[in-house]
């Protein structure tokens, strides 16, 4: 059982045998998921046996092993014979961070002009943007605050039916409907977060899924109210200034109004652009929260909240404003997606989509808002590359957040940068 | 009057199969302090062995069902606590000592792989086998309504009280249960008296997925059914069984299970079955609300 070895000087006996007792407990493994699986044939199960594959897997894993090793044992060798860098430099990489940042905002803004005419791509883009910000509101809770919630989409939710009740049933339009729903979700946030996040995070964790779960729940049971399975359909899309973005004719459409031609992509394109200006005022909004006092506290809750608590700050406040934040920024992002898709379902709510934002944070790093755009963008487009892609998709995610939690706690673009950092009197920063 | 004793029946069997999966969250959060997420599907990774097992030995001709169950409960036991020994290996060890967010996140991961993976490789499709055990006993009669005792609710309390005796004893009795609660009390000092700890957390996850697989086993012959996906929602029922009997406390665990148990059937009965998951849900936000520290726990105190 012992497959334990760090000392630098292994040789290749002790190498081989390493590779060999981990690729024994790779073929144990396997045997019952890889080697043998059971087919329904008429109603009985009969056992199939897929022996390549699982002397593939065991092979991987004895030749993945060892590399990994003699890696492992390089990168060692080198740390221990270079000196430490001092630690706390952290404004060389944000003036980097803000050119990316700056050039990511241009090619952002100017997608839509040169892809009009494909609606794929510019669809694509929407969603991605529904992810980055969904991550940036996770984000405040996850990565500043370190609470775990793995009810994220409840939220989300929230605020997708409420915007689909205000609007099918009170007539309600989208601009007026976004803050309402925001609110509503911010209010479940807090009913939810006020008696949990007294307690350890461990907890909190476990309620948010519980809580999420008992939300689609709700949604799938409760049919004179959400309409059940069937969801609710025919939402109307937003509009700009009482204008719609029909086809000429009804009397409000933008097209004459301003006398232009009408495309069917020009509503995609003004969605496109809606949700762009949200998740930029989502990033504004967070960004600047991260300078007043609460925002501070957050990250100072997450590191140590004894300290905190013994320094006078009400933790359970501080807590308590970045659930039920991170839980408005949700139901915005859920209010949008309402009003794209025209239709929702409690479907489009499962913990799997939960998993899939967390996976955007953790993957991006945690607490930094570049991350979760490359995490969106490469979350999102990766299944858009193929099938197979889409199938393996959740596999990838689980095993990414174990090797990434493994490697690099903090994430990948994350270095746990606090947004102060104390230079004492005389020193360099 | 018959309905609830029936209900009552079907209540104590659930959560039989509810306290042997708690005891596998209560064991680990007492001893590395998390909360193993991924627990639930080392649970279903078991349903999926026996599936495979009990359709091997109708393949090879074993009519003797006693024999079948044995066999099935050995081979689910020793592959599932090798699912359980990796995990731990793999996604919590590495983890230990840092921050309190990050084994959570790679529990959560280890989850949806296990998930994942099961799907990918034994397919998405609900997983039937031969009914087995389907006889009962009919205590007695009321009106048109019969109350039953089918032999697989026997063999699921029988094997859980048959159990939970030896894990008693082990835990109580045996050096390697001193060994694990005094790493439970601190692990550093265990350490210092020559253990390994390391072993002893090992084992611990050991344990925990081989009670597992147990349940595991089990609800794949009660119910006759599988799928990749019930790992998570009994999961989510087991933990709330461990944190109302008292995170940490063994026979609380057992204790909360069959209350979990009780109340599902009696609620999905009496109130509504579509919100039966709802019940246990609520129990557990009520019971972090107003006692935290659970039936049998005691109220954690945090240190510096």
């Amino acid at each position: 059982m012992t497959v334990l070895a760090h000392s630098p000087s292994m040789t290749v006996a002790d190498r081989l045998k390493d590779g060999f007792s981990c690729a024994f407990i790779g073929l144990l493994l396997g045997i019952p998921m890889l080697g043998l699986t059971t087919v329904d044939e008429g109603g009985a199960l009969r056992v199939m046996t897929r022996w390549p594959s699982l002397a593939l897997f065991v092979g991987i894993v004895f030749v993945g092993r060892i590399v990994l090793q003699m890696i492992k044992q390089s990168f060692a060798r080198r740390r221990a014979s270079r000196p430490a860098k001092p630690r706390g430099a952290v404004e060389g990489s944000s003036r980097i961070q803000s050119i990316i940042g700056w050039g990511g905002l241009g090619l952002a803004a100017a997608m839509p002009i040169v892809f009009s005419d494909n609606r794929y791509v510019v669809d694509t883009a929407t969603t991605v943007l529904i992810y980055v910000m969904l991550g940036w509101g996770l984000n405040v809770v996850v990565g500043l605050a370190g609470l775990l919630d793995l009810g994220y989409v409840a939220f989300y939710a929230v605020g997708a039916y409420t915007y689909a009740l205000l609007s099918t049933q009170f007539g309600w339009g989208f601009w007026e409907a976004l803050p309402v729903a925001g609110g509503v979700a911010a209010s479940f946030g807090v009913i939810l977060g006020w008696p949990t996040l007294r307690l350890r995070g461990d907890y909190l964790a476990i309620v948010t899924l519980g809580f999420g779960e008992i939300i689609r729940l709700i949604l799938v049971n409760w049919t004179d109210f959400s309409g059940g399975p069937n969801g609710i359909s025919s939402i109307p899309r937003p509009g700009l200034f009482g204008f719609t973005f029909s086809p000429p004719g009804s009397g409000t459409s933008i097209v004459e109004a301003l006398g232009i031609d009408y495309a069917p992509t020009q509503r995609i394109v003004f969605l496109y652009y809606v949700i762009l200006a949200l998740a930029l005022l989502t990033n504004l909004f967070v960004r600047s929260m991260r300078k007043l006092p609460t925002g501070r506290a957050w990250e100072a809750v997450r590191e140590d909240e004894i300290a905190c608590k013994a320094m006078g700050i009400n933790v359970t406040n501080v807590k308590l404003a970045a659930f039920a934040i991170g839980a408005m920024l949700g139901g915005f992002a859920g209010v949008f997606f309402a009003a794209r898709q025209g239709f929702i379902s409690p479907e489009s709510f499962t913990f799997s989509e939960s998993a899939i934002i967390l996976a955007i944070v953790v993957l991006g790093g945690m607490g930094s808002q570049m991350g979760v755009v490359l995490a969106s963008l490469v979350l999102v487009l990766l299944p858009e590359l193929g099938r197979d892609f889409a199938e393996y998709r959740m596999l990838l995610f689980g095993t990414a957040m174990v090797l990434i939690m493994v490697w690099r706690p903090g994430g990948i673009l994350s270095h746990r940068a606090p947004t102060l950092v104390y230079v004492a009197p005389g020193e360099q920063a | 009057m018959a309905q609830a004793i029936q209900q009552l029946i079907n209540g104590l069997t659930l959560g039989a199969v509810y306290g042997l999966i708690a005891i596998g969250y209560t064991m680990v959060y007492g001893i590395i302090g998390m909360i193993n997420f991924a627990h639930g599907d080392i649970y279903m990774v078991s349903a999926f062995i026996a599936v495979t097992s009990f359709t091997l030995m109708a393949a090879f001709g074993v009519s003797s069902v006693p024999f079948a169950l044995l066999a099935v409960l050995v081979v689910a036991i020793a592959f599932t606590s090798i699912y359980g020994w990796a995990v731990e290996r793999i996604a919590y060890r590495p983890l230990r000592g840092s921050n309190r967010l990050a084994p959570l996140i790679s529990a959560i991961g280890m989850s949806i792989f296990l998930q994942n993976m099961v799907q990918v490789t034994q397919g998405a499709r609900v997983k039937p086998i031969t009914p087995m055990l389907t006889d009962g006993f009919d205590l007695f009669r009321e009106g048109t309504f019969t109350v039953r005792l089918f032999h697989s609710q026997v063999l699921i309390i029988l094997v859980t009280v048959a159990l939970m005796a030896a894990f008693t004893y082990l835990i109580t009795r045996t050096s390697f249960g001193r060994q694990q609660r005094a790493c439970e009390q601190d692990r550093t000092v265990t350490l210092i008296l020559g253990y390994n700890v390391d072993r002893i957390i090992s084992l611990t996850f050991m344990i925990g997925a081989s009670l597992a697989a147990v349940a595991g086993v089990m609800v794949t012959v009660y119910y006759g059914v599988v799928d990749f996906f019930i790992g998570f929602v009994v999961g989510i029922k087991a933990f709330t069984a461990a944190v109302l009997g008292g995170i940490g406390s063994l026979p609380g665990a057992m204790l909360g299970g069959l209350i979990i148990g009780l109340i599902e059937a009696f609620w999905a009965s009496y109130l509504s079955a579509e919100y039966k998951d709802v019940a246990s849900f609520a129990i557990l936000i009520m019971v972090l609300m107003f006692r935290p520290s659970g039936l049998l726990g005691r109220p954690e105190v945090e240190k510096v």
